[in-house]
């Protein structure tokens, strides 16, 4: 049960611009997947260059693709995915996008 | 052999090749560029469509490369979804293409501007090369195209390595495994020389 005072009205934060307010989900991520070749300094090397990830980020993710053979790696846009897959590709890793499960 | 280490003060990656390394390298580097820019990124098979016919020859490629080289190179960005994976290659591969073949292009115009003529032909000779980061990094990309490519070629599976040691050593694909390896060192050294420090 949900109780909501009628006499206090909610105020919204003014220091919020519309761009922060967002209450959609990201659907969308990039996954890269683990390939025979890579080395994993450099992968996780490419997370961190890339993305910004720190490094033990960087490297769980690295780690992740590693032995799951998969990981995803960043959540955004569709356009924003575009974009880091291409950027993944650039580096020779093996990355594609899907909408987000 | 020598891979890659940070000068200390100058904080230049710097390595030191034979000329035979050297010319090794440049031959990679010069097949990676070949290969990037003989298969030309083809339109898709015509629709009969007049319009697309003619978008077509003006846009990027929209369907996976032929080569598994290249289809290793520049994946399908979505699996199981057509239409976008060809409106994706359509506006990347040809952007891809290029950054790929300028950082094989850097590692040759690096090369002979430290000294690596035209034919080798002197023995003993010494190239010394020394790379900024950003150079570093370039040099690092086009290591990883090279080493993707002769993986490729060459079938290179997880924990396959006893399998190529085990070939005899005048076994060309023993030889290009080999190569293979050495590239991967180098390119180990490069992402421990930009990381120290």
């Amino acid at each position: 049960m949900v109780c909501v005072s009628a006499a206090s009205p909610v105020e919204v934060e003014p220091t919020l611009t519309p761009d922060e307010i967002t209450f959609l989900a990201k659907p969308w991520v990039t996954l890269v997947w683990d390939d025979p070749v890579n080395l994993m300094s450099y992968v996780s090397y490419v997370f961190q260059k890339y993305f910004g990830y720190d490094k033990p980020k960087a490297e769980k993710l690295m780690l992740e693709v590693h032995t799951e053979g998969k990981s995803v790696v960043s959540t955004g846009t569709r356009e924003e995915m575009e974009r880091d897959v291409q950027a993944m590709h650039e580096y020779g890793l093996w990355a594609t996008m899907e909408k987000a499960s | 052999m020598s891979g890659f280490e940070r000068h200390r003060r100058s904080g230049r990656v710097i390595a030191t090749f034979t000329g035979f390394e050297a010319d090794l390298l440049r031959s990679l580097a010069s097949q990676m560029v070949e290969l990037l820019r003989n298969e030309r990124a083809e339109p898709s098979a015509p629709t009969g469509d007049a319009f697309d016919a003619m978008m077509a020859e003006f846009s990027g490629a929209t369907t996976i490369p032929e080569d598994p080289v290249l289809a290793r190179l520049f994946p399908t960005a979505y699996p199981g979804d057509e239409e976008s994976a060809a409106d994706f290659r359509r506006f990347t591969e040809g952007g891809l293409r290029d950054g790929k073949a300028s950082a094989a292009g850097a590692i040759i115009d690096t090369l002979e501007d430290a000294g690596l003529p035209p034919e080798l032909t002197q023995d003993g000779l010494v190239i010394d090369v020394e790379l900024t980061h950003a150079e570093a990094e370039t040099w690092m990309r086009a290591f990883t195209d090279i080493r993707l490519a002769l993986a490729t070629r060459l079938g290179v599976e997880a924990g396959d390595e006893d399998y190529w040691h085990s070939l005899p050593d005048d076994d060309p694909r023993a030889q290009a495994h080999d190569i293979y390896e050495w590239v991967g060192y180098l390119q180990e050294t490069v992402v421990e020389a930009l990381t120290a420090g």
